[in-house]
């Protein structure tokens, strides 16, 4: 059994974290700049947002690396920091959970390229999954736990994320989630079953639905997840609803009551490792793990 | 499919119908194909365009928006178009066709994200419109200096991220100081956007969607132009 699923087999669920750059940008990170560069000019800043989702209760953490592939940081001509931004992620998130007695796993972040591959966009396939080797080559050599593989839309695209982590480690447990934010579909028309099929096949311990439009919509999501397969582990991390600029200023309506509610809905559909994405902070995170260990136990 | 049929032995209005299955179906070759013959026969660079490309697209758009067809299709679509239009563009230019109007987009400052903003350029340009597209981190600078150049109807902001968002509110408090803002248009779009956003910040129209984005343009411009719909 892998920690994950002995993880589950204990409580019955796994409690992940928030949102990352929804809370650097309220520690000051200026808009536009990657929160990747963090790792290596603030790890202060960042070990913080990791401290305080830890004492939230999460028992995953993602690493602060969602943009931290060549793609990401080119864009902001920092392409050739790949190894050192995502090495220090690792190693600033496992000096955090080093500090607690608990079993708390060190999750390292992979988001998506942010391109069209091949053949409906530019990135042919083998130049996606070299990125994707080179990223979770870095977070493997600073000593995460697990790659996550997040907010996808195309199935091609996880399968190079899959196979680039496969060629730097055969074993490491990979979580794959996809964004089904376009009528039911992920933004490349990928369905909640096709996803199942192709993400299950890849071999993942746990796949499952990220951001999006809000709570409701990954409800759905688990429950057709679900009803493919019962016996798969399956990841809800929903937007804390979605933003209204309010004087100038993003406001995520989602309270922390709504996101317990949203746990609990998303256990009972039948996902077990539950979280948030954007939006979100430490207090959302706190209520979801008191739902859900109000829940259980009762 | 269309390798079987021969193109030369069917009526008109059957190329065009056939140009909007091979537009949808993503098929570029097939496109040129029936652009080219249509070309020999009695119809306008103009015809064309509208009746065959333009037309396709239009279903290519609602079907988009309805959650039929996905960002792949789409993409295949726009790529067919462009192969068509490649092949009419100088002979539009050449017979003094009427011009659909001229959009100037971008992601603006502080932005990366382009998938859905380029969307939006190639929906557009399939709507007929000349499009220039000034990739992502686009500053206000940036923005008026392409106004001033090509003297858009219509300029298109995309954001992604809340943090960026409230940067178009400031490209068109510039438009207002260079009294520029009363000759365009001003559309918005993206994820974390809503008509309220749009309202606050003085677009002309927040549009949810690549296909609501061309819809909102034509009526806004038809509206401009005092012509009636």
């Amino acid at each position: 059994m892998s920690t994950i699923q002995s993880m589950i087999a204990e409580s019955g669920y796994i409690v992940i974290d928030g949102a990352m750059g929804t809370v650097l940008f309220a520690a000051g990170l200026n808009q536009g700049d990657p929160p990747e560069l963090w790792n290596i000019n603030h790890p202060d800043r960042v070990a913080a947002v990791h401290q305080a989702y830890l004492e939230a209760g999460a028992q995953v953490l993602l690493t602060n690396t969602f943009g931290g592939s060549r793609f990401r940081l080119a864009l902001h001509n920092a392409q050739d920091m790949v190894e050192q931004a995502n090495q220090a992620a690792a190693v600033i998130l496992r000096k955090v959970v080093d500090q607690t007695e608990k079993t708390i796993l060190v999750a390292g972040d992979i988001g998506p390229s942010g391109e069209v591959l091949a053949p409906y966009g530019e990135l042919a396939f083998q130049d996606a999954k070299q990125g994707f080797v080179e990223q979770a080559a870095a977070l493997i050599s600073g000593g995460v736990d697990l790659i996550w593989i997040e907010t996808m839309s195309d199935l091609e695209e996880v399968r190079a994320a899959v196979e680039g982590t496969r060629q730097v480690s055969q074993d490491i447990p990979i979580v794959a989630t996809m964004t089904f934010d376009t009528h039911g579909h992920t933004m490349m028309g990928v369905t909640p079953e096709q996803a199942f099929d192709t993400l299950s096949s890849f071999g993942v311990s746990a796949l499952g639905g990220n951001c999006g439009n809000g709570p409701e919509e990954i409800i759905e999501v688990i429950k057709k997840f679900h009803a493919v397969d019962s016996q798969m582990t399956l990841v809800a991390k929903a937007n804390a609803g979605i933003p209204e600029l309010v004087h100038g200023k993003a406001v995520y309506r989602a309270s922390p009551e709504t996101m317990a509610d949203y746990a609990i809905k998303s256990y009972q559909a039948g996902a077990r490792i539950i979280g948030a994405c954007c939006g979100s902070t430490p207090d959302h995170v706190t209520a979801i793990a008191g739902a859900l260990a109000r829940r259980t136990q009762a | 499919m269309s390798d079987e049929i021969d193109i030369t032995k069917l009526e008109t209005p059957e190329i065009l119908e056939l140009i909007q299955d091979d537009l949808y179906d993503g098929l570029a070759d097939e496109t040129v194909l029936s652009v080219n013959e249509l070309l020999k026969r009695d119809l306008t660079p103009y015809d064309v365009l509208t009746k065959g490309l333009v037309a396709g697209m239009e279903i290519v758009g609602s079907d988009f928006r309805d959650g039929i067809l996905f960002v792949p299709e789409v993409l295949m679509a726009a790529k067919a178009m462009k192969a068509g239009m490649k092949i009419l563009r100088p002979l539009l230019i050449e017979t003094g066709a009427p011009q659909m109007g001229t959009l100037v987009i971008g992601t603006v400052k502080g932005d990366i994200h382009d998938i859905g903003k380029n969307l939006v350029a190639m929906m557009m340009e399939g709507a007929g419109f000349n499009v220039i597209n000034l990739g992502i981190n686009t500053d206000v600078d940036a923005f008026l200096e392409a106004i001033r150049e090509h003297n858009p109807d219509i300029v298109g902001m995309s954001a992604m991220l809340t943090t960026t968002m409230p940067y178009m509110g400031v490209v068109i408090e510039a438009l207002k100081e260079q009294n520029l803002r009363d000759q365009v248009i001003v559309l918005v779009g993206g994820a974390p956007l809503n008509d309220a956003f749009a309202e606050e910040i003085g677009a002309d129209a927040y549009c949810r969607d690549a296909a609501v984005g061309v819809e909102t343009a034509k009526k806004l411009l038809a509206i401009k132009r005092g012509q009636p719909n």
